[in-house]
C-alpha cells in the first residue's frame, strides 16, 4: 500500500462519509455542511488526478456558489433551526432498500465492465488546451455546446432580472384625484391591480 | 560572495530534499516530512505575521488619528500584541448552551484553513513558492472562497440573533464583491496569458503591469482595492460585525483562543490580499524595471526579491489599513449599490478594454 493509494481512501472516505451525514443528519443546515466536506471531498479527488483546473472549478461552483445558495435558503427559511421530523419506519427501510440497490447495481456493472486503456495518448489537462478546446471550431471542438450554454445563463440570468426587478409606478397612476365618485374608485381598484401585475 | 548569491530558497530546498533522500531512502516518507515542514515553516511565517499586523493597525490607526497608539508594553509598546494573546490564550472558551456545539467549534477551524490554503501559491521571493500550479490566480480565488462558508456557519451555530445578522451581511458582501475581484484579476491574466503565479511574475521583467498596462490596468488595480477590502470584511465593508448595531456579527458569541482564530484568519486574508495585489498589478517579488535600462535594472536587481515582495506587500497593507480610518462605514443598500451599479459594470467595461488591448499589443 503506497502514499496514493492512501491518500485516495482517505477522500473516498470523505466523500462517502460526508454524503451519508448529509442524508441522516436532521438538522438541515449540518446536512448542508456535510454536503460541502463530499464536494470538497470531490474537489480534493481532482487535485489527486492532477485535473487542477477542473478541481478549482468545482470549488467555484459547487462551495463558492450552490453551497452558499444552500444556506442562504435555509437562513431564510421559517422554523428551519429545528430538528426535523424522524421518518417513519416504513420510509427509512424502503430508502435504505433503494439506496442497497442502487450501490449494489453500481458495483456490479463496474465490476462486469472490463475497462481498456484508450490507444490515444492524453492530453496535458491544462487551462491553455481546456481553453482552446472549448472555443475551436474544429473537430472536436465544443464551441456549439458552449455558446449554447451561454445563451441558456443568459435567458436564466435575464429571467432572474424580470422577477426581481421593481418598476416604479408614479403615484397618480395608481391614486388618481378621488374629487369624483363611482367610476373613480372602480379604475382606482384597476389601476392598483395592473400595477401588481407589472410588479410581479 | 558569489556562493552567497548563488544559495536561493529553492537550492536551500533541494539541499533538504537531497539530503533526507539520502538518509531515508524512502519516497513517501521524505514527501511527508517536507510536507510537515512547508507547514511548519509557514506556521512559523504566520503566527509573527499576524502579530506584527496587529500591532501595524494600531500604530497606523494612532497616526491616523494623531495620537500614540500602545507605548506600554515592551519599547514602543511593541510587545503589547503578545500580552493580549496570552490574554486571549488563558481566557475561558465558552460555548453557548443552545448553539450547535460541533459546527460553533468548526466554524473557526474552517475560516483558518481556508486562508492558509491561499497561501500556497504565492510567490514570496524569486524561486520561494509552495506549489507552483498552472491555474495559481483561479486556485487563491476558488479556495479563498471557503471562507464565507466558515463565517455563515459561525453565524448560524451561535443561536444568536446578531451573529446571524452579520453572517447574512457578510455572506451577501463576499459573494457580491467576488465578482469584482474575479473581474479584476481577469483583466491581468489576459494580459499575461497564463494563470501561474511565477508567469505573471515573469511577465513584469519589463515592467510593473500597473505601469505597462495603461489606464485599464490602473482603473482594475483600484477596483480590486476596494472590491477585496469588501471581501475580507475591513472598514469601510465591515457590517458584518458593526459594532453599534449588531455588538460583533458573526463572532458575537466566541471567545478566546476561537476568538483569536478569527483574528488570525482576518490578518492573514489581508496580508494574503496585499500579497496578490502585489504579484498581480506591482510585479510581485520582481525589482522594480524600466524597459531596456540595462544598468538601473542591474541597480534595481541588488535588493533581495523577498524585500521587493514584502515591501510592496507592506504598502498595499498600509494602504488598506489607512481606508478603515478615512471612509465612514456603508449602509447594506450603498454596499450593495457600490458593487451592482458602479464597480462591476466598470469593470466589466475594462476587462473588454483590456482585451482589445492585449490583442492588437498597445500595452508595453
Amino acid at each position: 500500500m503506497n502514499a496514493s493509494t492512501i491518500i485516495f481512501y482517505i477522500l473516498a472516505a470523505t466523500i462517502i462519509s460526508g454524503a451519508l451525514l448529509a442524508v441522516t443528519s436532521r438538522k438541515i443546515f449540518r446536512s448542508a455542511v456535510f454536503l460541502l466536506f463530499s464536494l470538497i471531498g470531490i474537489a480534493g479527488l481532482y487535485f489527486f488526478i492532477d485535473y487542477e483546473f477542473i478541481a478549482a472549478v468545482q470549488i467555484i461552483v459547487y462551495v463558492g456558489g450552490i453551497i452558499v445558495l444552500i444556506i442562504f435558503s435555509v437562513f431564510l427559511t421559517h422554523g428551519s433551526g429545528e430538528d426535523m421530523k424522524r421518518p417513519t419506519i416504513g420510509r427509512a427501510a424502503f430508502a435504505a432498500l433503494a439506496a442497497i440497490f442502487g450501490g449494489v447495481l453500481t458495483m456490479f456493472l463496474i465490476s462486469q465492465h472490463t475497462f481498456f486503456p484508450s490507444g490515444k495518448t492524453g492530453i496535458e489537462p491544462s487551462p491553455e488546451n481546456i481553453g482552446s478546446q472549448m472555443l475551436s471550431t474544429t473537430e472536436h471542438g465544443y464551441i456549439l455546446p458552449f455558446e449554447v450554454v451561454s445563451m441558456l445563463l443568459l435567458a436564466a440570468m435575464i429571467g432572474c432580472i424580470v422577477i426581481a426587478i421593481k418598476i416604479k409606478v408614479p403615484p397618480h397612476k395608481i391614486l388618481p384625484e378621488t374629487d369624483e365618485d363611482g367610476i373613480e374608485i372602480f379604475d382606482q381598484k384597476q389601476t392598483t391591480l395592473e400595477n401588481k401585475q407589472i410588479q410581479l | 560572495m558569489n556562493l552567497l548569491l548563488n544559495i536561493s530558497f529553492s537550492s536551500l530546498a533541494r539541499w533538504i530534499d537531497l539530503s533526507l533522500t539520502n538518509l531515508l531512502n524512502n519516497y513517501m516518507l521524505v514527501k511527508a516530512i517536507e510536507m510537515v515542514i512547508a507547514g511548519l515553516s509557514l506556521l512559523v511565517f504566520l503566527v509573527p505575521l499576524c502579530f506584527f499586523l496587529g500591532y501595524m493597525e494600531r500604530k497606523v490607526a494612532a497616526f491616523m488619528q494623531i495620537r500614540l497608539g500602545p507605548n506600554r508594553v515592551g519599547p514602543k509598546g511593541s510587545l503589547q500584541i503578545v500580552a493580549d494573546t496570552v490574554k486571549l490564550l488563558l481566557k475561558e472558551g465558552l460555548t453557548p448552551n443552545a448553539s450547535d456545539k460541533f459546527l460553533f467549534n468548526l466554524a473557526p477551524v474552517i475560516v483558518v484553513i481556508a486562508c492558509m490554503l491561499v497561501m500556497a501559491p504565492i510567490a514570496f521571493a524569486k524561486d520561494f513558492q509552495l506549489w507552483d500550479l498552472s491555474i495559481g490566480v483561479l486556485y487563491i480565488s476558488s479556495v479563498s472562497s471557503i471562507g464565507v462558508i466558515g463565517i455563515l456557519m459561525a453565524g448560524w451555530s451561535s443561536y444568536n440573533k446578531y451573529s446571524l445578522l452579520g453572517a447574512m451581511r457578510s455572506g451577501a458582501q463576499i459573494v457580491s464583491y467576488e465578482l469584482s475581484v474575479g473581474l479584476s484579476i481577469i483583466s491581468i491574466v489576459v494580459l499575461t496569458g497564463s494563470m501561474r503565479m511565477s508567469d505573471i511574475v515573469l511577465s513584469q521583467e519589463n515592467g510593473w503591469w500597473i505601469f505597462k498596462g495603461h489606464i485599464p490596468v490602473l482603473i482594475s488595480f483600484i477596483i480590486f482595492i476596494i472590491a477585496s477590502t469588501a471581501e475580507i470584511n475591513r472598514a469601510p465593508f465591515d457590517l458584518a460585525e458593526a459594532e453599534q448595531e449588531l455588538t460583533a456579527g458573526f463572532h458575537t458569541e466566541y471567545s478566546g483562543m476561537k476568538f483569536a482564530m478569527f483574528l488570525l484568519a482576518e490578518y492573514i486574508n489581508l496580508f494574503v490580499v496585499s500579497a496578490i495585489a502585489a504579484t498581480l498589478f506591482l510585479g510581485g517579488w520582481m525589482p522594480f524595471h524600466i524597459g531596456h535600462w540595462e544598468a538601473f535594472n542591474h541597480v534595481m536587481d541588488f535588493l533581495p526579491s523577498s524585500i521587493w515582495f514584502l515591501g510592496k506587500t507592506f504598502a498595499i497593507i498600509f494602504i488598506i489599513m489607512q481606508f478603515r480610518w478615512t471612509f465612514p462605514r456603508l449602509r447594506v443598500d450603498q454596499l450593495l449599490n457600490l458593487e451592482w451599479k458602479y464597480l462591476l459594470p466598470i469593470s466589466m467595461v475594462n476587462v473588454l478594454l483590456v482585451t482589445i488591448m492585449a490583442i492588437m499589443g498597445w500595452h508595453f
